[in-house]
């Protein structure tokens, strides 16, 4: 173990970390709020885990810079309707093709886990839902509890 | 950058393990936000700032709040229990196995990570020249390159809505309880604190105009409707939370929000059924392309397109939120 690896995998480390802590609250907690929590740890570490494999060293976020997204925009939409504007403003970026030198952070694990979060709160509202509506029924959010009560019924 | 990036890992650490062994669950609850919080900082370092954003009005606002309002019905206390030695020893021995699993991944930040060659390494660039130069990468990915997908993750928010709406729609049984029981059960509530009502007064314009601006702006900055949603939905969820639930029914009344539920996800699908009618493949945006375009300063059916499905996901966003806070606070504590 050096520090060159050390510092490459690091990341990995911390989030299987909170991702244990997460699994211990949802397999060792009878509480059922607890339980949720522990899920909810657990996808935030999933999330980082997806995120932390889009960085790039010297990278920024991938979000153009206005300038260079504008010469784009002009180009195209110029190019097919008239050449007047193109010779009148764009000739010397016609000649000297755009190229954009900054370093991107790759932009798809982040637009997969945006939409993962929104799903979880989704989710997480349901099971909070269920939660209500068994606290009405049984008096109790404990797992244990819940689970006696079902067995002396039977 | 290391120090301040250490700094957080440590603290998301100690926050997890404090959330983990908590008993009161008012406490956990809160410390949760703060974990989701430093969550959102971490992302802001990694480069992306769209998930941060979601991450920090999701979870450390959203979830929070839905997650005290269901304590507020079922109480807030956990049964103490022991350290369990069996959950223990398996969490271990997975947390082992799977830190071997990662002697064998890319190291942080490098470039030559499959991720960053394959399948293509210039996302940016071919995202530029088909989008027309729209700056948000990960807008163009999530509403254009993946819309379908993105249909499908906003019918899951829109199902989540329905189903919490269904299992917490009111019975006869909690109706009678209301008739019952007076609506103020403690002798003060959030509206006789002057500053909170003033301070509440004073944001909640600013919250919706942030929300708006979030929303039209998530193609040229990071932001979007799913983020824009959430937002405009916590000014509704903060006026209910000082004002009281009847005073948000009066201006957001709930059968215009279950009507901009499904509006939304209209929305997002008829931009796709449009594109249909016009000759083309779903939610091909390409052929939205109308002469009117270049004088209105809008370089392009791509834009428009994302546009028009960012504004279906916001609306839809916003409607399931402040549906799902109406299905919590409407419900009385059980006794």
């Amino acid at each position: 173990m050096n520090t060159v690896q050390f510092f490459g995998l690091f990341n990995y480390w911390v989030v299987i970390f909170l991702m244990m802590v997460g699994f211990y609250m949802i397999i060792a907690r009878h509480n059922f709020i607890k339980k949720v929590i522990g899920v909810n740890i657990f996808q935030i570490a999933v999330i980082l885990m997806y995120i932390t494999m889009g960085k790039i060293h010297g990278g920024t976020a991938p979000i153009v810079k206005s300038e260079i997204a504008q010469h784009f925009a002009h180009h195209e939409s110029h190019e097919d309707d008239s050449h007047e504007h193109t010779s009148s403003d764009g000739s010397k970026a016609e000649e000297h093709p755009f190229v954009d030198t900054t370093v991107y952070s790759h932009p798809l694990p982040s637009v997969l886990m945006l939409t993962a979060i929104v799903v979880g709160v989704g989710t997480t509202a349901v099971a909070l839902s269920l939660i209500v509506r068994i606290r009405e029924d049984y008096g109790t959010i404990e797992e244990d509890e819940a689970l006696a009560m079902d067995r002396a019924q039977s | 950058m290391y120090v301040v990036t250490f700094g957080i890992l440590v603290l998301l650490m100690v926050t997890a393990i404090m959330v983990a062994r908590m008993r009161n669950l008012w406490a956990a609850v809160m410390a949760t936000g703060i974990f989701s919080f430093l969550g959102a900082c971490w992302m802001m370092l990694l480069d992306a700032p769209d998930v941060s954003f979601t991450e920090a009005a999701v979870g450390a606002g959203i979830s929070t709040v839905l997650m005290l309002g269901t304590l507020a019905l079922v109480g807030k206390q956990e049964i103490a229990c022991k350290v369990k030695l069996i959950p223990l020893l398996t969490v271990t021995f997975t947390g082992l196995a799977l830190v071997y699993g990662t002697l064998d991944m890319p190291m942080y930040g490098d470039a030559n990570a499959p991720i960053h060659v394959y399948p293509s390494p210039g996302y940016v660039e071919k995202s530029m020249r088909e989008m027309h130069g729209l700056p948000n990468v990960v807008t163009s990915v999530l509403a254009s390159y993946r819309g379908f997908d993105t249909l499908g993750e906003t019918m899951v928010v829109f199902t989540a809505g329905i189903g919490a709406l269904l299992i917490l729609m009111c019975d006869p049984k909690s109706t009678q309880k209301i008739e019952a029981a007076p609506s103020s059960q403690s002798g003060l509530k959030m509206r006789d604190f002057l500053i909170i009502r003033v301070v509440a007064k004073m944001l909640i314009p600013f919250i919706i105009m942030f929300g708006l601006y979030v929303q039209f702006h998530g193609d040229y900055g990071p932001g979007g409707g799913f983020q824009a949603g959430v937002i405009i939905a916590s000014a509704f969820i903060l006026y209910g939370l000082v004002f009281g639930l009847d005073a948000t029914q009066r201006v957001a009344p709930k059968s215009v929000i279950e009507k901009l539920l499904a509006l939304g996800l209209m929305i997002y699908a008829g931009t796709g059924f449009l594109t249909l009618a016009l000759g083309g493949q779903f939610l091909d945006y390409n052929l939205l392309e109308h002469h009117w375009m270049t004088e209105h300063h809008v370089p392009s059916g791509q834009h428009l397109g994302i546009f028009m499905v960012e504004m279906g996901v916001g609306i839809t966003v916003t409607a399931v939120m402040i549906t799902i806070y109406y299905a919590f606070a409407g419900r009385r504590p059980a006794v």
